[in-house]
Parts: structure tokens; C-alpha cells; sequence
């Protein structure tokens, strides 16, 4: 089967070794991951993993069977890039002299990236996209000499209608219930 | 002076274990677990610790144990080497769903992750090869940890959990109290059958004409046995089980037609391509189970029963996947079903079985030249225990003669290690059983590879006197790797001929009675004698040294490419 790229999003409660509990069922299936974040959702002690992982389809659906079966994952999904919107945002560092005599403020504008910080001998530009267009500043900005780069992993939500809003929104307040 | 109302965190372990309705402990004392060991000390009635011999032991032991009493297995261990000795019983566990409660010590937690002195990761560790596992750093959060690993372990796919729990939890004095766990939101303990499923399942029964139903382990772990008896009762669908599904059914079954899989029964393997209609219930379709998974059952839709959800699917394509809990599955299909399957298709099973009767069966089982054979002793022991016993296996040849050959009525009479086929798990296994089921014969089968391997646990066969009969068939290999370097290498041997030690003499220097067999004139008497002795028995069976176990699914080939001899 051909591979593609594919985003799996999982659901679970926050707990220490749950991030490495799914990590390795990549692991064991040969798989790499391509990006992973993890962070909180607005339902507290829920956390969301957005996990891009190219495979054929056929080992992604099991993949997401093996990550729904722990026992502290609530849901996980996996989407293609058509049923989803995701971002990844990336931070430039460049030396302020470069900034100041060329024309960053063109930059910017074109390429819809904003500057967030300005230090006394450095400034750090911000942009959100995709890959792509993080790669396409990277590009422009070389010549600026870029001090330091980095890129997030993704984020992501997907076109389904009120798939997560109604989701957290019927679990139960408390993780378990005692006799 | 301890406060009033105030425990430690180890007597808060044993006071949950005991909620918990824990009896028995399969167990190794050491550093880190003193604390443990030293409230269990007070604890002697309500809490039977078995000591073995190495920790490994201790796992294989609390798993069998788990089997023959439905209950929850229970183990400790120490930190650090303690803990990894482990792994081995904990990964065959897993491979096999039993629900098992480790508990490790861990070193304390001011010293976690400073290479302290028997620290080891043992959450990390034991992480692939558990349900579900976590560490424990103080001891108000004993109680809620117990209670998780018991719901996690025991419910839905049931699986080995593992606590680790640092000497300083184990110290600490708090306020003590327990309630079990009725649900967690993330966790579906039974999933919903809905009508719609049974509809279409019920639909594709019925226009079926030669179907056939797998049963596996799940319907032994969803107790599930009586269901399944009452199913085939009214429909008569020919029934094949899996290894670990082996006595999920009666063998005198008129519906039962063999075992499926590489070493299994001819009958239904072959007609596994020319079913119409596949019903699995609480199987995985295993890769030892499938042969050729391109060539496997293609002539069949495929209704796949099992309680968890990721076995649907992973490795054959179901027609009609019904994630639910078996018993129900089977009591509302058998309620709404009305269905015979036919007889000639029944038949067809009978005819094949007469072959394999006739070139495998008769000759292993009722030899009348050449050396005694595994099969002839197996058989014997079947009759001359009535069926009745508990058999225990080791792996390889061993395990295929005893899954084969004895002839089982009663559900979880074999404890057998299946998905991680681990030599050594007899022996260990074997005590577990025993301990479980007091009252009954426990016969282990192993080979002299096997045993070799955890034979230190003769130790506690003699410490708690377990009338356990140890059967070792000696052939001075390795047998199945010999077996397959006679069929695939050539006969290359290479370093599967091994000398052996006087295996009596050794089961002596432990206390425990036995002897060697080795003509066929003799086998009789000495069956007679073993069973008879009151206490623990080891008998060494001369067997022959070149003896194949067959049928078999060559590596590679189709089920119904099975052979009955080379």
C-alpha cells in the first residue's frame, strides 16, 4: 500500500509514561515520527496528541487501534490532510544590523510574518503556516543571516463539525468513579 | 510510636491486596521490598506467599495460577534485578491476556534516576509489555494505584499490570482507606452488542452451507464456555479451537473437529479454505493459526467476534466485525438463531480426521516398535486420569504432543505458554497450577531442554510439597528446532543435541521421588506408579530421538497445504 502522510489525534488523560506508551507502539512498527505535540485541552486533565507520521493506511489504522486500546487514551483518530486545518509556526532569529539594512518590513509583509521581539543586537520574526511556507521565509531570510531557527510541530482541527467540543464536553468530570 | 489510625504504605498493599480477594502471592524477597516482606510477616493467614526460586518463576507461576482459579494472579519482587527477572512472565502474560497484579520495589525516591544501587527502570521497562503500569513515590497513593491495576487487569482484554512502588512509599506512615473502582471514563470495560450486528451475523449463518466456528482463548477469559456449548448445541457448526482455546470445548463434542494451526488437526485446517462462512470468536487469527495469510480462508465471509477492538481487522479482514463481549454475543445469537448446518459438510471433517487418524494419530499413540513416543504417554496419562487432569506444558514438541494428545473435557485444564512460546514456563507454570487446584492431578509435560531451564523451581515443588507428576520427555534435543533443521537445514544440527543429567537424581537431591522409563514393557507400571505416589513425581520418558511432531503447515504455505507426514 502507498504511504502518505497522515495526522493522528489522540485523546487522553495526563499521566506520567502515557507519552512514552504511544511512542512506542511507533517504535515497535518501524514507524518515525515526523512531528508531536502534546499539550492541554480546555477540559482540565485532558491532553491532546497530534501526531504526523507517514505510513500506508492500512498500518496508520491499526496504529490508531493500538494507541485507543490503552487504557487511559480516550479516543484517537487519524485524518488526512484534506480533513483537517493544521499549522506549524516557526521562529526566525536574525542580526539586527541585516534587519535594519535590508528591507525586513517587504519581507514581512509579503510574506505575512510578523516580528515579535527586538533585542539590542537581534530581532525573532514569527510566522504560521504550513511546512512549506515556513520553508519559503527560511529561504528568504538566509541572506539576512539567520542566527537561529525553529519549527513547532503541528497543530490541528479538523473539519468535522463539533467533533471534540461535544466529545469533552459529555465525559465525565472525574478521570474514575470508586465503589 | 505510630500515630493513631495511621499505616505504612506496605501494610496499606497487603490490606488492598486482601480487598481485592488476594490469597496467594507468588514471590522473592530483597532490598527494596523488605518493607513489604516484613508486614507480610503478620499477615500469614489471610496471605499465602509462596517463595520460588527465581523471579521468573514467580511470574510463570502467578500466571498458571491465575488460570486454574479465575482469579487474579498476584507476584513481588525486588528492585533492580528482582524486577527484571521478571519481564520474561510478564511479556508471556501479556501475550496470552492473563490478569496478573506485579508489584516491584523500587529504590527511594530521593535516589530515582542516580544509578542508586539495584535501581532500574521498571516502569519504562516493563512499559511494551504491560496493560498498564505506573510508580508509586508516596504512600496516599497506594490505595488508588491497587485498585486500578485490579479493574485494568481483570476487565475487558484482560492483561499483567505492574506497580512499582519506591521503599520510602513503603515506609510511610498515612491514613488508610480502600474502595474498588466501578468505571473510568477512558476506559470501556463492555462494549455495547447492538441488534444490528446479530441481524447481519444471524443473515450470514443462515445462508451459509459451510460454516465454521474458531474458539479461542477469550471465550475461556469472557467465561464464556457454557454459552459457546449451548450455541453449538442447537446448530451444530463444526468447531475448531485455537491453542489456548483448546478447552473451551469438550473433545467428545460431536461438534468438535480438531485444532487449528501449524501443528494442529488436518480436518480443519484443510477446510478452512473451503469454508463459506468463518465465525471467530475470541481468536486472533495468529500467524501460526494462518499459514500464508494470502491464501488464508478466501472462499469465506468473516464474522470476527473479540472484545478488543484493535484484534478486528489487524490481520485478516472481517465481512461483519462485532466488537462485544462474547457471552453475550453467543446468549442473543442463540436465542434468535435458528440454524442446522448440514450434515454432509460435517462429514467431511470425519472423513479427513480418518486420515490423519490413520497415518499420524495411530502411530504416535499406539506404537507398537521402536522407542516409547511422546503421543503413547500422553495418551495413556489422558485415560488413566479420566481426562480430568490439569495439564501443564513446556514449549515445543512437548507443548504440540500435550495439546494434541490429551484428550481435555474441562474448561482451563491447559496451561500452555502460547503467543510468547517460552521454554522454561512449565516447570513455574506447573507450580502455579497446583497451588490453584490442590485437590487435582497436575501433569506437566516438558522436554529436557525446557526444564533445564527453570529446574531450580524443584526447590519449591519440595519446599511446599506440590504433588505435582513432571513428565520429561528426554530425546537429547532441542526437538522442534532439531525437528525443523531435519526438514528446512538439511539436518544440520547445530547445537540442538544436548547431553542431559541424570534427571531423577536431581529431582532426588530436591526431595522429590522419580525414575527413568525407557522401555515400552514398562511404560504401563510406571505411569501407575507416579500417579499413584502421594507427593511430587519426576519421570524421565526415553524417547525416541529423531520423532517429528506432524501434521504440519510448512513455513510459508497454506493451511490447506498441511502435510500428515515428510
Amino acid at each position: 500500500m502507498e504511504k502518505e502522510l497522515y495526522t493522528i489525534t489522540a485523546f487522553s488523560e495526563n499521566h506520567i509514561g502515557l507519552l512514552n506508551r504511544i511512542t512506542i507502539i511507533f517504535t515497535r512498527r518501524h514507524l518515525n515520527i515526523e512531528s508531536l505535540t502534546v499539550s492541554s485541552t480546555e477540559m482540565k486533565g485532558i491532553h491532546r496528541f497530534t501526531i504526523v507520521v507517514e505510513a500506508s493506511l492500512d498500518l496508520i489504522e491499526r496504529v490508531t487501534n493500538q494507541i485507543e486500546k490503552l487504557p487511559e487514551v480516550l479516543r484517537a483518530a487519524w485524518y488526512v490532510n484534506d480533513d483537517i486545518v493544521y499549522r506549524e509556526i516557526a521562529l526566525y532569529k536574525i542580526p539586527i544590523n541585516y534587519a535594519i539594512d535590508r528591507n525586513i518590513e517587504q519581507v514581512l509583509r509579503e510574506y505575512n510574518a510578523r516580528l515579535v521581539d527586538i533585542q539590542n543586537d537581534f530581532v525573532i520574526i514569527e510566522k504560521t503556516g504550513h511546512v512549506e511556507d515556513t520553508e519559503k521565509l527560511y529561504d528568504v531570510l538566509k541572506p539576512y543571516k539567520i542566527l537561529q531557527f525553529v519549527r513547532s510541530g503541528r497543530i490541528s482541527i479538523s473539519k468535522h463539525k463539533k467533533e471534540l467540543a461535544t466529545y469533552l464536553s459529555e465525559l465525565p468530570i472525574n478521570e474514575y468513579i470508586k465503589e | 510510636m505510630e500515630p493513631k489510625n495511621k499505616i505504612t504504605g506496605a501494610e496499606a498493599i497487603l490490606l488492598s491486596l486482601i480487598k481485592e480477594n488476594v490469597d496467594v502471592i507468588f514471590g522473592y524477597p530483597g532490598g527494596a521490598i523488605m518493607p513489604l516482606y516484613d508486614k507480610l510477616f503478620d499477615k500469614n493467614n489471610e496471605l499465602k506467599h509462596i517463595l520460588v526460586r527465581h523471579e521468573q518463576g514467580a511470574a510463570h507461576a502467578a500466571q498458571a495460577y491465575a488460570q486454574v482459579t479465575g482469579k487474579t494472579g498476584v507476584c513481588f519482587a525486588t528492585s533492580g534485578p528482582g524486577a527484571t527477572n521478571l519481564l520474561t512472565g510478564i511479556t508471556n502474560a501479556n501475550l496470552d491476556s492473563i490478569p496478573v497484579v506485579f508489584i516491584t520495589a523500587q529504590v527511594p525516591s530521593s535516589l530515582l534516576g542516580t544509578d542508586a544501587f539495584q535501581e532500574t527502570d521498571m516502569v519504562s521497562l516493563s512499559m511494551p509489555v504491560t496493560k498498564w503500569n505506573c510508580q508509586v513515590t508516596c504512600a496516599d497513593e497506594i490505595p488508588d494505584a491497587i485498585a486500578k491495576a485490579f479493574f485494568f487487569a481483570t476487565t475487558g482484554r484482560p492483561g499483567p499490570v505492574l506497580i512499582d512502588v519506591t521503599k520510602d512509599a513503603q515506609n510511610e506512615l498515612f491514613e488508610y482507606s480502600y474502595k474498588k473502582i466501578k468505571s473510568i471514563r477512558s476506559y470501556c470495560i463492555k462494549p455495547e452488542l447492538n441488534d444490528k450486528d446479530i441481524n447481519d451475523a444471524i443473515q450470514l449463518i443462515q445462508i451459509s452451507k459451510k460454516p465454521l466456528l474458531f474458539a479461542g482463548h477469550g471465550i475461556l477469559l469472557g467465561n464464556a464456555t457454557n454459552e459457546l456449548k449451548n450455541f453449538i448445541a442447537k446448530t451444530k457448526i463444526p468447531t475448531a479451537v485455537t491453542l489456548l482455546g483448546k478447552t473451551t470445548v469438550s473433545e467428545d463434542d460431536t461438534a468438535y473437529v480438531g485444532m487449528l494451526g501449524m501443528h494442529g488437526n488436518y480436518a480443519p485446517n484443510i477446510l478452512t479454505n473451503e469454508a463459506d462462512l468463518i465465525i471467530a470468536a475470541g481468536m486472533r487469527f495468529d500467524d501460526r493459526v494462518t499459514g500464508d495469510i494470502n491464501r488464508y480462508a478466501k472462499k469465506a465471509k468473516i464474522i470476527h467476534i473479540d472484545i478488543d477492538k484493535a484484534e478486528l481487522n489487524k490481520n485478516v479482514k472481517a465481512d461483519l466485525a462485532i466488537h462485544a463481549d462474547i457471552k453475550c454475543f453467543f446468549n442473543e445469537i442463540t436465542a434468535s438463531l435458528n440454524y442446522l448446518s448440514d450434515e454432509k459438510w460435517r462429514n467431511e471433517f470425519y472423513v479427513l480426521h480418518e486420515k490423519e487418524e490413520d497415518k499420524v494419530i495411530k502411530k504416535e499413540c499406539f506404537p507398537e516398535i521402536g522407542k516409547i513416543r511422546a503421543g503413547e504417554v500422553i495418551r495413556l496419562l489422558s485415560d488413566k486420569t479420566g481426562r480430568d487432569a490439569i495439564v501443564v506444558t513446556d514449549v515445543g514438541q512437548n507443548q504440540m504432543m500435550g495439546a494434541r494428545y490429551y484428550q481435555f473435557k474441562n474448561p482451563n485444564s491447559l496451561i500452555t505458554s502460547g503467543g510468547l512460546g517460552t521454554m522454561g514456563f512449565g516447570l513455574p507454570a506447573a507450580v502455579g497450577a497446583q497451588v490453584g487446584q490442590p485437590d487435582k492431578t497436575v501433569l506437566l509435560f516438558t522436554g529436557d531442554g525446557g526444564f533445564q531451564m527453570t529446574s531450580q523451581e524443584l526447590g519449591t515443588i519440595f519446599q511446599y510439597n506440590l504433588p505435582v507428576k513432571i513428565i520429561i520427555f528426554n530425546n537429547n534435543f532441542l526437538g522442534m528446532v532439531r525437528q525443523w533443521q531435519q526438514l528446512f537445514n538439511d539436518r544440520r544440527y547445530a547445537e540442538t543435541n544436548m547431553p542431559t543429567p541424570d534427571f531423577p537424581m536431581m529431582a532426588k537431591a530436591f526431595g522429590i521421588e522419580g525414575c527413568v522409563v525407557s522401555e515400552r514393557e514398562n511404560l504401563n507400571k510406571t505411569l501407575d506408579t507416579m500417579l499413584k505416589h502421594n507427593g511430587p513425581y519426576l519421570l524421565e520418558v526415553k524417547i525416541e530421538k529423531e520423532a517429528n511432531v506432524f501434521p504440519m503447515i510448512y513455513p510459508g504455505k497454506a493451511v490447506d497445504e498441511i502435510i500428515l507426514e515428510n
